[in-house]
């Protein structure tokens, strides 16, 4: 592995360039279902990253150990423990969150951003690589997930993080927080990506010719 | 890196053994440590919403159906019951019943008290709803909505009438722009009546006879 | 009359990848024939139909005594129906394996199976019910996968601007279907 990248690059390239959500398109059925308010985007971003991080931890650890035939269904079991356990304590500590996020706690299980990791990267990679990757990864989930749910939380509900932000004037733009709006706002961020890569594209273009 | 060789079968059974064995060991672990939390706050919401309905209760007792009659229990754990709630002297206030049915967007959960003596509903709040947020979730939040439940007579039957019409002591107010939910929730206590009122009627009566 | 109204209910009111957002992996990955998105709605039902059975059969026998154990049992469940399936499809006709190629292990983490088996035990539907409920979801996610593939054979052939092209403009058009189908929404109240 002499020419792998340090440390931070694994880590880093999951916040933007390789972001889960708006670049590799996984784990799409969370961040638009519980992202109809920034909190439950986080809350969900939380978990996510509970699970992953645990689940890539252990995966590497014990790379060496689990026969290619069933790890698959290695690696299931012990992202179902984790997700089994997230859903518990969110039951236990927060019940008010875990009624809102609901079945897709239990869906995180599924989620192929988790599964797609550890087969990709943590069952071939040291520990600190293997949790670098699954933090960065986690990251820009959850920052992806708060921002759809930030913007359909403004708009539909008038409000971010809870905090009323218009006054009792403002009528929500319901729609935002019903299913369409979620299919919208990812629409529309994706096109907002891609109209800045194609223009700093351009520029980079630009540069190399000048 | 994953092991490259095919291993043999032993160590497949092996490698999937522990690792069940290990899930299993967590998982019972952490369900042991959570459920007196969970337990608890399922209780809580529950005693909170029972409270809700029936104003003036501090204590309460379960009741289940038993023989076509109604019957105290220790808990309401996995069956139907309702919740008597009695004041500070011990006076009976009403009986909390739980309800549900379908609704607009799918099916509502709710709560309401009903008082065996003025025969008439004393409180009304929805426990679960998927309706549609800024319309149908208003038969959680529209107050005048809720004041309907207040002092609701039963007999007949309760009706529910257009917005601003409603004059009679057994008719809800439906709400403008939630009318379905509105007709929803109304058709959903009515529904929990014909299942306890009789029970709950019933058992007031023999009581009263026996003071 | 009850089981038509569960079936009506998941297939199209409260349709699994519409209203629910799932089954979204294979909804934007694979649609872009309406052939291969039907055949894959096809394999979708018959893994839900037996998933239905087994959690019914795991929840009423088992599951009493360690409900912590449901999302395991539940997903090692549905990862070996799809590994039979996929067996299945390979000796019956090699033909439909190569079509479908990649998209059977999808199924496995397709998020619409899971649900469907949590759900159904939350909501206590009975043996029957559950099966509804099955063939309803099924049937909603082919129709949402079909629909998707037709708009999307028609969009290749049509001038689109290049930042719409790929993924911004397949979520644009599931915005649209969604909003269609919130039209069925006051239907379930007539049951």
């Amino acid at each position: 592995m002499s020419n792998q990248p340090g440390l931070y690059e694994e880590t880093i390239k999951g916040i933007w360039r390789e972001n889960p959500v708006f670049v590799q398109m996984l784990g799409l059925c969370p961040a638009l279902a519980v992202t109809n308010s920034a909190i439950n985007g986080f809350a969900m971003g939380a978990a996510s990253t509970f699970v992953l991080v645990g689940s890539s931890l252990l995966v590497s650890m014990f790379r060496n150990l689990i026969p290619k035939q069933v790890r698959i269904t290695t690696f299931i079991i012990i992202i179902a423990t984790f997700v089994t356990v997230a859903d518990l304590s969110l039951q236990a500590f927060t019940p008010l969150l875990h009624k809102e996020l609901g079945a897709f706690i239990a869906l995180i299980v599924v989620n192929c951003l988790i599964l797609g990791r550890q087969e990709a990267f943590a069952s071939r990679n040291r520990l600190p690589y293997a949790v670098g990757d699954a933090a960065g990864m986690a990251g820009g989930f959850t920052i992806a997930l708060i921002m759809v749910g930030g913007i359909r939380e403004i708009l539909g509900s008038g409000s971010f993080f809870g905090v009323p932000l218009f006054g009792d004037n403002f009528e929500p733009w319901v729609i935002m927080i019903l299913p369409p709006g979620g299919f919208l706002t990812l629409g529309v961020l994706l096109i907002v990506f891609a109209s800045v890569k194609k223009r700093s594209d351009k520029r980079k273009q630009v540069r190399l010719e000048s | 890196m994953p092991t490259e060789n095919r291993a043999g079968p032993i160590r497949l059974v092996v490698t999937l053994g522990l690792a069940g064995l290990f899930s299993g060991l967590v998982l019972v672990s952490v369900f042991l440590a959570t459920q007196p939390l969970i337990k608890r706050n399922q209780v809580e919401a529950l005693e909170a919403a029972i409270y809700r309905v029936l104003p003036g209760a501090e204590t309460r007792k379960v009741f289940v159906e038993q023989d076509g009659k109604l019957v105290e229990a220790q808990s309401a754990d996995g069956v139907e019951a309702v919740f008597a709630g009695y004041d500070p002297g011990g006076k009976l206030v009403g009986y909390g019943i739980p309800a549900a049915g379908g609704g607009f967007q799918d099916i509502i959960s709710l709560i309401y008290g009903y008082d065996p003596y003025e025969k008439q509903i004393i409180g009304m709040q929805v426990l679960e709803s998927k309706e549609t947020p800024g319309l149908g979730d208003k038969i959680i939040k529209d107050q005048n909505f809720l004041d309907d439940f207040k002092a609701l007579k039963v007999e007949p039957e309760i009706l529910v009438v257009a917005p601003g019409t409603g004059a009679d002591a057994n008719e809800v107010d439906s709400i403008s722009g939630a009318t379905i939910s509105s007709k929803a929730v109304v058709k959903i206590i009515n529904q929990g009546n014909e299942k306890w009122r009789k029970l709950i009627d019933e058992k007031t009566e023999s009581e009263g006879q026996a003071e | 009359m009850e089981y038509f109204w569960i079936f009506i209910s998941a297939a199209i009111i409260n349709n699994f990848t519409l209203a629910y957002f799932l089954g979204l992996c294979p909804f934007f990955g694979v649609s872009k024939k309406i052939d291969t998105a039907f055949r894959l709605g096809l394999a979708n039902i018959f893994v839900m139909l037996i998933t239905s059975v087994c959690a019914w059969f795991l929840d009423t026998y088992i599951l009493h005594y360690a409900p912590y154990l449901r999302l395991m049992t539940y997903i090692v469940v549905i990862a070996s129906t799809v590994q039979f399936v996929e067996m299945t499809i390979k000796k019956l006709s090699p033909t439909l394996f190569k079509a479908l190629g990649l998209f059977l292990p999808l199924i496995t983490t397709n998020c619409a199976i899971l649900f469907l088996a949590l759900t159904q035990t939350s909501k206590g539907y009975s043996f029957f019910e559950g099966i509804f409920y099955a063939l309803g979801a099924g049937s909603g996610l082919t129709l949402a996968l079909v629909l998707m593939a037709g708009i999307r054979e028609e969009a290749e052939i049509s001038e689109v601007p290049d930042v719409l092209k790929g993924a911004a403009m397949s979520f644009l058009i599931a915005g649209i279907l969604s909003m269609a189908f919130m039209g069925f929404a006051g239907l379930f109240s007539g049951a």
